[in-house]
């Protein structure tokens, strides 16, 4: 067994589908629109991309341990209306508003960690409770309307988070590198890190974990405010960027994010989950809504090209785990 | 005469109204294998929850070399050197056999402010404790547990009760739904445990499986500890299954007496 040669290796992988995925969309929409690689429509795919992957970012390490959160949505339209009604109201500046956001958000990890471990209420069910109380204050609080957001312009906040600039024709966002620095952080947690290991061991065999003294409910609850606290700084950097403050955006982007991190090969059930894998789900998903629009395919035929690839996607690994389990 | 290494006194344990245990007297020497044996709800289960600390005892004492100790949580009982396997929930399948062995002790390579595991060291000791418990198989320790087969799961969780020497080692039906040559193996890592100076508790229903490894063989009945010290060597299967499915403390006494009588 140790001498596979790379190529066996690789193709083993759980990465390896979506890899060749991606790279057979590349080629498909490059050759029939030859515009979808040009810098510009590039830097477009990024700037959106990497909001939505900071959650998914989160989210790959959260359904590693065995749980899902369906409130990121509804967080990443709450977050920056809060900071921005705490700024517009003149209770704070931006920069404390934007702390005061992320704190807030952590709270509501922590809520849901609490109900899921201590309670023992499935994850799923206390996630979308959280989800309509989120969703339903930010409405509340807003009366529906979007917040105003042109004062951001010239704020440190703004330019670390969004700042943009040129790398030769690609428009880059500051946000790209915090996906980027995400992605390793988080890959490295999961990978070499103990931590890393005792979130495996929670999604793959709690009560194992448990005997062997891992604290399985403080790794979830991290996990969930880890999720929270990311899903808020998406929403906020999103809000940023685009000058926007609507308290119904992110509405449906729990699914799209789930949709992400099981394409990329984490397994829905838990105990195993690719950082990877999520990048490519990512891409895979956002160059898919892209592409489609490029090359004609009308915008609401989306949703029929992402349920064939999630279903495509999920019978690959099901055979590659059933390999895998077979030790061939 | 020497403190055993453990001994359950007068062990109560109530689920509501259902007494599992009443009034159970155990005990288990250094170095020595005990076969744990009773019908289904004698209460051998209870007993091994109790004493590995995953349910809390209603009234009794356990002592650890003579110390009385007072388990909350298996952390605890595995602190005093008690260490349980079950069949099917002793490992994670998604994890390699190195850091299934390290899971929750994981070494950490400095500066330990960047929580890195030690994976060389973790895959060499890994190595060498495969070789120990005799898989002779060239498995490396990256493959991961779901690979494995069942008498290779069990042997990597005695390697892992032995490399943390643990002082009393309790398997729960180690040898369930293992073919022969597996079983073999299983009950060679046991005797392999002993040798290494480990008690070990073997709970089987195969009585035979029992008698090929054990020093000793307590039988329980209703709750109850109804025999403790039955020799394997000096008595037989039969007399030992009359005695789990249930007679009177007479009918025990005689059936033990007869049987260390040398058999023809």
């Amino acid at each position: 067994m140790e001498n596979r040669s790379f190529i066996q290796n690789f193709i083993a992988r759980p990465e390896f589908g979506p890899f060749v995925l991606l790279i057979i969309e590349l080629v498909v929409f490059w050759a029939i629109n030859p515009d979808f690689l040009s810098p510009q429509n590039i830097s477009n795919i990024l700037a959106f991309t990497v909001e939505l992957g900071l959650i998914a970012l989160a989210m790959t390490l959260l359904m590693t341990s065995g749980e899902f959160d369906l409130s990121v949505g509804s967080l990443f339209g709450f977050s920056p209306v809060l900071m921005w009604t705490l700024f517009n109201g003149g209770v704070t500046s931006l920069e404390m508003g934007f702390a005061v956001a992320l704190v807030v958000a952590a709270l509501i990890g922590l809520v849901n960690g609490w109900f899921v471990t201590r309670l023992k209420i499935p994850s799923f069910l206390v996630t979308l409770g959280m989800l309509l109380v989120v969703r339903g204050t930010a409405l509340f609080v807003t009366d529906g309307f979007p917040q105003r957001t042109w004062s951001a312009e010239g704020s440190w906040l703004a330019d670390m988070l969004v700042g943009d600039f040129y790398i030769g024709p690609f428009r880059i966002y500051a946000s790209l590198f915090w996906f980027i620095g995400a992605a390793i952080v988080l890959g490295y947690v999961l990978t070499q890190s103990r931590t890393g290991n005792w979130i495996q061991a929670a999604g793959g065999n709690p009560n194992a974990a448990r005997a062997r003294g891992v604290n399985v409910d403080r790794v979830k609850v991290g996990l969930f405010i880890l999720s929270a606290v990311m899903a808020s700084l998406a929403g906020i950097i999103s809000s940023l960027r685009t000058s926007a403050a609507n308290p119904n955006s992110g509405t449906g982007y729990e699914l799209e994010v789930i949709a992400m991190v099981v394409i990329g090969g984490t397994a829905l059930t838990g105990g195993r989950g690719t950082i990877v894998g999520t990048v490519l789900g990512i891409l895979i998903l956002r160059v898919m809504r892209n592409g489609i629009v490029l090359i004609g395919v009308p915008g609401l035929a989306y949703n029929i090209f992402i349920g064939a690839i999630i279903l495509g996607m999920m019978a690959l690994h099901s055979w590659l785990e059933r390999r895998h389990q077979a030790g061939t | 005469m020497a403190e055993p290494l453990i001994r359950m006194q007068n062990i109560r344990k109530s689920y509501g109204r259902v007494q599992a245990l009443v009034d159970a007297n155990f005990h288990v020497n250094e170095r020595e294998i005990v076969g744990l044996l009773g019908d289904n709800g004698a209460g051998k289960s209870t007993l091994i929850k109790v004493l590995s600390g995953a349910v809390p005892l209603t009234s009794g004492d356990i002592f650890v070399r003579g110390k009385k100790v007072d388990f909350r949580s298996t952390s605890d009982a595995i602190a005093q050197g008690i260490e349980t396997i079950y069949q099917d929930s002793a490992l994670v399948t998604q994890l390699s056999i190195a850091r299934n062995l390290f899971l929750g002790r994981e070494p950490i390579k400095p500066p330990r402010f960047l929580n890195r595991m030690d994976q060389e060291a973790m895959n060499t000791v890994a190595r060498e404790l495969l070789k120990q418990v005799g898989i002779s198989k060239n498995i490396p320790p990256t493959t991961p547990i779901g690979s494995l087969s069942g008498g290779e799961r069990q042997a990597v969780a005695i390697a892992r009760a032995m490399h943390f020497d643990s002082d009393l080692i309790i398997l729960d039906e180690p040898t369930n739904n293992l073919g022969v040559a597996e079983t073999q193996g299983v009950l060679s890592f046991v005797r392999s445990a002993r040798d290494s100076g480990h008690s070990c508790i073997f709970i089987a229903h195969n009585i035979h499986h029992v008698f090929q490894v054990v020093d000793r063989i307590v039988v329980m009945r209703r709750g109850k500890v109804v025999a403790e010290d039955i020799d394997p060597k000096q008595t037989t299967v039969a007399e030992v299954e009359r005695i789990i499915t249930g007679m009177s403390d007479k009918e025990i006494r005689d059936a033990i007496a007869e049987g260390s009588q040398p058999h023809g």
